[in-house]
């Protein structure tokens, strides 16, 4: 992001997460309420970043070896004649998606429980910095006026 | 009412290399070839005035895939806008099956869109400022409020309306569909500032504007509160305090109920059918204000209709949902998910039999809906017995026109207060009258 901006910017999903990161512009008269909704969304972000990729990157490498392991007990290759990676069709991977699934519950129970928490309290910070940054500026005008 | 079927075939079996490689390098980014496979068939029916396109179910959950912006009154642009619309989204290299993938892709207009969609994933990769655009925010508003899942929700609410057995009054009609709609905007806002991890990483919902950082997650909050209590104070002020609670009720269990279980629980998918359920019913509840038999009824083919509608969408998304952790009756118990929806399909038949019971419609329903009846169930049934791609594919679509069908029928066949007083010959002369009666 340009160094001129004023506003936080988004980027591209990541290849791990399927995340998008957010870099935070910090203003130089950050106020300590703003610093702090700040700090909870960078690390919210960094904490959903570390879960998601963690989860997919085991998704993808249990599939893999879910896949090798039925093609080997089919008596399959892994790749065919023209260098292609053989797949299995949708009805043999239900048996891993419901595996991994049942697998990964209790995580899931912990993940979405503390997200529920965590996003509450970061729109209700941006709540209050909105608010306080609109009093600011009401404040700001009377004076503008009274001068 | 007028049904427009547009219908579009791919009938190539033949593909171009470089066509499939086309296809190939679009697919890592985007779209695989489900995206195709729903470019194949689009229906548009216009009903009663109203355009209601099918085209995502409400879940996913319930979710309805929508990106693009939407105005529903111009059947043309209804096509283009349809073509867009998120449908199930899959890895490409989970399907083995190339053959299908060359039948799906051979349309001319696809190469087209696939040329459309890169540029587009290229726009997606670059890092943009998190900055609300003013002339962007209807449509950033309008994808985060799902308006078309909305208007297909209004669209019941009008037919619970219209099929209540009360004179046809306008302004409460207006008041009841403008109150169910901005419920239902709120309901989808609140589901979409919960889901915005889940979102992200589900191919059918990455799109969306809180995932994007279009909109902020206050920003969010507060539209959905101000659609929220101006809707549900229509409804209980402008219409009647029934009406109202049911709407705040389905508020609460969509947004409290269905979105949290989803991630706990398959029983998710009961709950979200009475979601759909309730907006018939409270249409209903709009023209007569009470609870009567007939709202149930209807309350209750809406509710069968979900079944078939989700479980046979669901079946596609398997992959997604696994990796998300989203509990879904089709990746833990795959042969419930299927068993249900075959017998939610008969329980439509059987309930379409009992309108006439009710005295709210006449008996020509269920002679003239059984045909419709008889063939969704005969996909569900094939469904349950294949239990594959393309049969799943087949009751989805069948469910889009299945149920705007079913309603118009219904409502074609409605019996008319006045005859219902005069007894006498139901299908003569009189119907004439009543019909300009019924007609707004």
């Amino acid at each position: 992001p340009p160094a001129h901006s004023c506003n936080d910017w988004i980027g591209p999903p990541d290849k791990y997460s399927n995340l998008r990161p957010v870099i935070f512009y910090v203003p130089k008269d950050e106020s300590p309420l703003e610093r702090r909704l700040r700090e909870m969304r960078q690390e919210t972000q960094a904490w959903n970043q570390q879960f998601w990729a963690k989860q997919n990157v085991a998704f993808q490498q249990e599939k893999e070896e879910f896949i090798y392991s039925r093609l080997k007990a089919k008596g399959l290759e892994v790749r065919d004649e023209t260098g292609q990676k053989a797949t299995l069709n949708a009805e043999e991977m239900a048996d891993f998606y419901k595996d991994f699934l049942s697998k990964n519950f209790r995580k899931h129970m912990h993940y979405n429980r503390d997200w529920y928490k965590r996003n509450f309290t970061i729109t209700f910070l941006m709540g209050q910095v909105a608010l306080m940054r609109a009093l600011t500026w009401l404040r700001w005008k009377k004076k503008d006026v009274g001068n | 009412g007028l049904f427009v079927w547009h219908l579009k075939k791919t009938g190539v079996r033949q593909v171009p290399c470089q066509f499939v490689h086309l296809c190939r390098a679009a697919n890592d980014r985007l779209i695989t070839f489900q995206y195709f496979n729903f470019l194949k068939r689009m229906y548009v029916t216009q009903y009663n005035k109203d355009l209601s396109q099918r085209a995502k179910p409400k879940s996913d959950s319930v979710a309805s895939p929508f990106h693009e912006t939407q105005q529903l009154d111009r059947e043309k642009k209804v096509i283009h806008k349809i073509r867009p619309i998120s449908p199930v989204h899959q890895p490409l290299s989970e399907t083995s099956n190339r053959n299908e993938l060359r039948e799906m892709k051979s349309a001319a207009e696809i190469g087209g869109s696939a040329a459309r969609l890169r540029a587009e994933s290229k726009e997606d990769r670059q890092w943009k400022e998190m900055k609300l655009q003013l002339d962007d925010l209807p449509g950033i508003l309008a994808r985060l409020s799902k308006i078309k899942l909305t208007a297909l929700v209004v669209c019941t609410a009008s037919a619970g309306f219209a099929m209540a057995p009360v004179p046809f009054d306008l302004t409460c009609f207006l008041l009841a569909s403008l109150g169910t709609g901005l419920a239902s905007c709120a309901a989808n806002s609140i589901n979409q500032f919960f889901e915005v991890p889940f979102d992200s990483n589900m191919n059918r919902t990455k799109n969306r504007p809180l995932v994007r950082g279009q909109i902020s997650p206050l920003l969010a909050v507060c539209f959905a509160a101000s659609c929220g209590v101006p809707g549900i104070a229509l409804l209980t002020l402008g219409v009647n305090p029934l009406t109202g609670a049911l709407g705040a009720f389905n508020i609460f269990l969509y947004t409290c109920c269905y979105t949290p279980m989803k991630r706990m629980s398959i029983a998710n998918t009961w709950v979200g059918a009475v979601v759909g359920a309730i907006p018939p019913v409270m249409g209903w509840t709009a023209a007569t204000g009470s609870l009567d038999a007939g709202a149930l009824l209807l309350g209750g083919i809406l509710y069968s209709w979900q079944f078939p509608h989700f479980n046979a969408l669901s079946w596609g998304l398997r992959e997604d949902y696994s990796r998300g952790g989203y509990c879904m009756m089709s990746v833990t118990h795959p042969g419930l998910c299927r068993r249900v929806a075959l017998r939610h399909c008969l329980a439509l038949i059987g309930l379409s039999t009992v309108a006439p019971v009710l005295d709210i419609t006449t008996w020509t329903f269920p002679i003239i809906s059984l045909p419709i009846n008889l063939y969704i169930s005969y996909l569900g049934f094939r469904f349950y017995r294949d239990a594959d791609r393309s049969s799943s594919r087949k009751l989805f679509f069948c469910s889009l026109w299945h149920l705007p069908m079913l309603l118009l029928v219904m409502f074609s066949c409605k019996k008319s207060f006045l005859e219902k007083e005069e007894k006498g010959d139901l299908l003569s002369g009189n119907h004439g009258r009543a019909m300009e009666i019924r007609l707004p």
